[in-house]
């Protein structure tokens, strides 16, 4: 594979639109001026409202329900429960595996955790379906509830997760030097400022859903399953999403609700959680535990890394967390062994977070190589750089590029980490304790195979589609760019339509890879359109370039002229009107030719086609290295973080003023997660009680320092068409240990269980 | 949400009128009333918006007094330079209260009015059992989460943390709350709960707070609120400490102390054997500390709130001391 390096005009402007520019997003203006309308502003004729009524206890059986009241209440069109909901089929997974059961019921008789929802109401106006929502009473056979790690068994071994080499125990026993230690990370949620919901309205048997969407193919796959009609009867519309940091790929027992009830009306129906639903409806990050044991010699080599996780997971449904993720690759060790259990609690079954598995791991493994830092008196970032893995420790193989050394190198540099003084508690400000932590991080490349339209029309302007969406992370700017750039015209000329199903198939926007993904399918659609444009010019007799002694031509900010410059220079507009085109379209994709269809089906409603990150003879990984400063009150325990230098290599970077938002934004949530976010969860009813954003704590502006990014990347031929690898999740992964790892250096007190409370630390 | 009548009071006396009505609820900036509908805590048959009403919102303040209307709002008061320079502690919690958005909406007379933060009071679907919306029910606290709950003045029946910031630094210094016919010390006018944890104020139906005043005093120009918090913003204390200092001409012996805690006790908490212990005594760290320990006298506290005894001390500590090194 070779990296498409588009040459280009240096003019200013063209600069900033071409691929790796720093234009601004194109969907800003539209978003700041209210004009983008996000998928609960659709106003529809006859809409009718749905409010779910949750469970009150966290296991056991509804005896009864009650809906009497609530049916006679005002405007109230109709009481759903599981008995009265109609019956749905079964939907296969987001790997495509078939059904257990056969039929599906959102309302659950069996309560396996608090807030499930157990009825819903119906009524033409909210105010009207909130108030009867109040009116429905049921009774439940209540029986004891697992309520979180601490309560189960061991749990059920995950086999798959078991990574081994060399003999990790005997390693560790006979190691001079050893750590070992617990850390745990809590029940934390994305909490996206834009709830979950949906509008559902049905036109005979064809489905339009308005739904916030990480995954629009996907979600009409389990859609159209659900209701056992054609997946092109459903089409869902998602232009624009108010966050989703892993939340929103999958439909959910609410859509589902949703859409039954306007079946059942035969009327729009919307259905938007309120949010405390948003922290019981779907799964915010699993809980964690993890022991990591590290045996090393007296230089500070590592012999081996001893790792045993557990995650909580669902009473009815399996997540796994993959904990051992950045443990195995991080550095290098010739003895290893991570396991990993689940343990099931009366919980929604969990889901992806940013950076799901490798942020949880990354939080154990990081804190670890600090504490034997401080075994053995080396300093943390030279201990890093003792163990550095030059190639991948578990698949053995070569790096695609880490420049992880450089990120270190660049971070100490920009932060001043020569000038750290060692020991623990020995950098003050009045009353204030200062640390300074290191940490790494690291996300793997995932890819996949994509599609993309790009359409050039008469009047020069060019317009790309997909089915992929945007949920801030910029994809309708690169989108932009890179078309702009192929098609060799300027970036206001192009329009970029997302979010809506009935365009070309997209997979999940997950895993930092739609940038990867959808560069390359623009970029090979474009290159169609471009090449079809010059075909057609070059052989069409009424073509000005006809006959010319040339097999190609260039297109250059809208015009198009022979390479040598020697020939006629015309406007595609004038050149699309002489070949007496209205447009020419090109559907380009990266799915290898030998798919059938129902494989290109896979590809986009399943997450099962994904190409592993080490296929081949790399291993493919973005990576950072995070430098903060804390500020502990010695009276109060109170952690402030005062300074952040982060370096990140996501490779070749298509637009660095989205990808350094992106990372920074990352960076923040990692604050949130270090010291402020927990779902703390009532042990006597297996209920969260901090469900609102007042109470489930999130950092505020003053809680945010400035953050220097760094971009130490450099083109990754291995890892995407364009050269580039994750941005999306890299941020967060590592910044949690970095702060703990801070707070250490800043006190003296090592805080293994997030986050890092004042309480911790007086 | 159920439904309720609305009814927009012209003046003070039309709004005692209607407040009288059983069921009636004022409304000012209605940052916590329509917040407390959501949850279904609160539940009023007839809304009485008093925003409208003129004249309730000034601010008149001399070194000596402050005249607050009810209806000032919080960003205002907090604002106001006669505030900032003879009652800094006013103008300091006021500011580090809720949010921008929120200061510029709620109102003074409002904010004493607050609830408490107590996360089952505020979920009556999933924890019917409190003794302060449904009296006689329990208290679904005592034994369940309780990291914000309270250390000072709790009873068997409630444990709640009264949640504000300008209440403590109205306590300290002995300001009073205006009820047109009546007038009572800020510090008389929240309850503890008791056995009645419903009671939370001494407020009568048709009462209207019109305004609050604070006796001007050497201890009021130079004060402080300090306030210590999970985060830096848009956050509830986990503790504070309202204190107001006035030295003798040494500089260093203390005649007059006023010292309130705010985040630890069940009311705003005047910590009057601090100020006995420090009057006359010289503003020395240890001495300050020693005398801070007994703002804790009879704390008691339900696990997780544990750490509040501890740090509570510290705040008010740091409060004297930071506030004695200011000119
Ligand atoms: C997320 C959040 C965070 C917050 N953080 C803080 C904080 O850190 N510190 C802090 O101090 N506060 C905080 N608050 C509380 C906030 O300060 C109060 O909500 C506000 O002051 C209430 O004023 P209001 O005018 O909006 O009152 P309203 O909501 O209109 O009324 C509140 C109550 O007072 C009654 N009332 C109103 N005016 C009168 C009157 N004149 N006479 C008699 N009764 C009256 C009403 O009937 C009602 O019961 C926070 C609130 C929220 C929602
Ligand atoms: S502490 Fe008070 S407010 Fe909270 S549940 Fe108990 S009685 Fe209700």
């Amino acid at each position: 594979m070779t990296v498409h390096d588009m040459k280009h005009a240096a003019s200013d402007s063209a600069r900033l639109e071409a691929v790796g520019g720093r234009l601004s997003r194109v969907d800003g203006p539209a978003k700041i001026t209210g004009a983008a309308k996000y998928a609960f502003e659709q106003q529809l004729e006859g809409l009718a409202h749905a409010v779910l009524v949750g469970a009150t206890i966290a296991a056991g059986k509804v005896t009864a329900i009650d809906t009497r009241a609530a049916e006679t209440a005002p405007g109230v069109l109709a009481v759903l429960t599981p008995g009265s909901i109609m019956e749905l089929k079964g939907a296969s997974d987001w790997f495509g595996r078939p059904p257990a059961e056969e039929t599906y019921c959102p309302l659950v008789r069996e309560v396996t955790f608090s807030g499930q929802h157990v009825a819903a109401v119906v009524a033409e106006t909210f105010e009207q379906a909130v108030a009867a929502a109040a009116l429905v009473k049921v009774w439940y056979d209540e029986t004891p509830a697992i309520v979180d790690l601490s309560d189960g068994s061991d749990g059920i071994p995950i086999d798959a997760m078991t990574k081994e080499w060399g003999d990790a125990q005997a390693a560790f026993a006979a190691a001079p030097v050893r750590v070992c230690a617990a850390y745990n990370t809590p029940r934390e949620f994305q909490a996206a400022m834009e709830p979950h919901g949906l509008i559902a309205r049905w036109e005979g048997d064809a489905l339009t859903i308005w739904e916030p969407s990480q995954w629009l193919d996907g979600m009409a796959r389990t859609y159209a399953e659900w209701f056992g009609v054609p997946f092109e009867n459903v089409r869902l519309v998602s232009p624009y999403i108010g966050g989703g940091f892993g939340s929103k790929a999958l439909a959910l027992a609410h859509s589902a609700v949703a859409a039954a009830a306007a079946k059942m009306l035969g009327r729009p129906v919307k259905l938007v959680l309120n949010r405390p639903q948003n922290f019981t409806s779907y799964g915010g990050r699993a809980a964690t535990r993890q022991t990591v044991a590290i045996g090393a010699d007296r230089e500070g080599r590592i012999q081996s890394i001893v790792h045993r996780g557990v995650n909580e997971t669902a009473v009815d449904g399996m997540w796994v967390e993959p904990l051992g993720s950045v443990t195995s690759i991080m550095y290098a060790t010739p003895n290893f062994s991570s396991k990993q259990n689940v343990v099931r609690v009366n919980t929604v079954v969990p889901g992806a977070k940013r950076a799901p598995g490798e942020n949880p791991s990354a939080f154990g493994i990081e804190c670890a190589i600090d504490e034997l830092a401080y075994e053995l008196g080396i300093d943390p970032l030279e201990m890093r750089l003792i163990n550095y893995a030059e190639q991948d420790p578990e698949a053995k193989k070569a790096w695609s590029t880490r420049q992880l050394r450089e990120a270190f190198a660049a971070g100490a540099e920009a932060f001043g980490w020569a000038k750290r003084s060692p020991a623990p508690r020995s950098m003050r400000d009045g009353h204030q304790l200062i640390g300074w932590g290191v940490a790494a991080g690291t996300y793997p490349v995932r890819r996949a195979y994509g599609e993309a339209m790009v359409k050039l029309l008469a009047d020069g302007s060019a317009e790309v589609e997909s089915s992929s969406i945007d949920m801030g992370q910029g994809t309708y700017t690169i989108l932009a760019q890179t078309a702009a750039e192929t098609l060799g015209v300027p970036v206001k000329q192009v329009s970029v339509k997302l979010g809506d199903s009935r365009l070309a198939r997209a997979g999940v926007t997950g895993g930092s890879r739609l940038a990867g993904v959808m560069t390359g399918a623009v970029y090979k659609a474009a290159g169609q359109a471009l090449d079809e444009l010059i075909g057609l010019a070059l052989s069409d007799p009424r073509s000005p370039f006809h006959g010319l002694q040339a097999n190609t031509l260039v297109v250059k900010d809208g015009r198009i002229a022979s390479p040598r410059g020697d020939g006629p220079e015309i406007s595609i507009p004038e050149l699309m009107g002489t070949l007496g085109r209205e447009k020419i379209e090109a559907k380009g994709d990266t799915v290898p030719a030998s798919f059938t269809p129902q494989q290109r089906y896979n590809n986009y409603t399943t997450i099962a086609t994904a190409i592993p990150h080490t296929e081949g003879d790399y291993s493919r990984h973005s990576w950072c290295a995070h430098f903060v400063e804390v500020r502990v009150d010695e009276d109060f325990g109170t952690v402030r973080v005062s300074r952040v230098v982060s370096a990140l290599d996501s490779g070749r970077l298509y637009n660095p003023k989205l990808a350094e938002s992106q990372w920074k934004g990352g960076i923040i949530m990692g604050i949130g997660q270090a010291l402020l976010e927990e779902g703390i969860v009532d042990r006597r009813h297996g209920r969260i009680v901090n469900g609102n954003l007042a109470d489930y704590m999130l950092p505020t502006n003053a809680d945010i320092p400035d953050i220097q990014t760094i971009s130490v990347g450099i083109p990754d031929p291995h890892s995407s068409a364009l050269g580039g690898k994750g941005v999306g999740e890299l941020g967060i992964v590592g910044v949690a240990p970095a702060i703990a790892n801070a707070v250490f250096h800043a006190t003296g007190k090592r805080v293994r269980d997030l986050p890092i409370t004042l309480e911790k630390l007086i | 949400m159920k439904d309720f009548s609305y009814l927009r009071a012209d003046s003070v006396e039309a709004a005692r009128n209607a407040a009288a009505l059983p069921g009636a609820m004022l409304l000012a900036g209605g940052t916590t009333l329509v917040d407390l509908a959501k949850c279904g805590v609160a539940e009023p048959s007839t809304v009485i918006d008093i925003s409208h009403i003129e004249g309730l919102n000034a601010i008149d303040v001399t070194a000596d007094r402050a005249v607050i209307g009810a209806l000032a709002k919080m960003s205002q008061v907090a604002d106001h330079a006669a505030v900032k320079s003879h009652f800094p502690a006013v103008s300091e919690a006021l500011w580090q209260a809720a949010s921008a958005q929120l200061r510029n909406m709620a109102t003074i007379g409002g904010n004493l009015m607050q609830r408490t933060r107590c996360p089952y009071f505020r979920d009556p679907q999933n924890f019917p059992a409190c003794n302060k919306r449904s009296p006689g029910s329990g208290c679904s606290a005592i034994g369940g989460v309780t990291r914000g709950h309270a250390v000072l003045g709790t009873s068997e029946a409630c444990i709640a943390t009264y949640p504000g910031d300008l209440a403590i630094a109205l306590v300290a210094f002995d300001a009073e709350v205006d009820l047109g016919e009546r007038k009572l010390k800020v510090e008389d006018f929240f309850l503890a709960p008791g056995a009645t944890a419903e009671q939370e104020h001494d407020i009568r139906p048709g009462e209207v707070i019109t305004a609050i005043e604070i006796p001007g005093s050497a201890a009021t120009r130079r004060s402080t609120y300090l306030k210590i918090r999970d985060r830096q913003s848009y956050e509830f204390a986990a503790a504070s400490a309202a204190v107001g200092l006035e030295l003798e001409s040494d500089g260093r012996t203390i005649r007059d102390i006023r010292v309130a805690l705010g985040g630890v006790a069940t009311k705003p908490w005047r910590a009057r054997a601090v100020e006995e212990a420090l009057k006359g005594k010289s503003l020395e760290e240890d001495i300050v500390r020693k005398a801070s320990e007994l703002a804790m006298e009879g704390a008691v506290d339900h696990g997780a709130n544990h750490y509040k005894i501890a740090l509570a001390p510290r705040v008010v500590a740091r409060a004297v001391l930071e506030l004695g090194e200011t000119a």
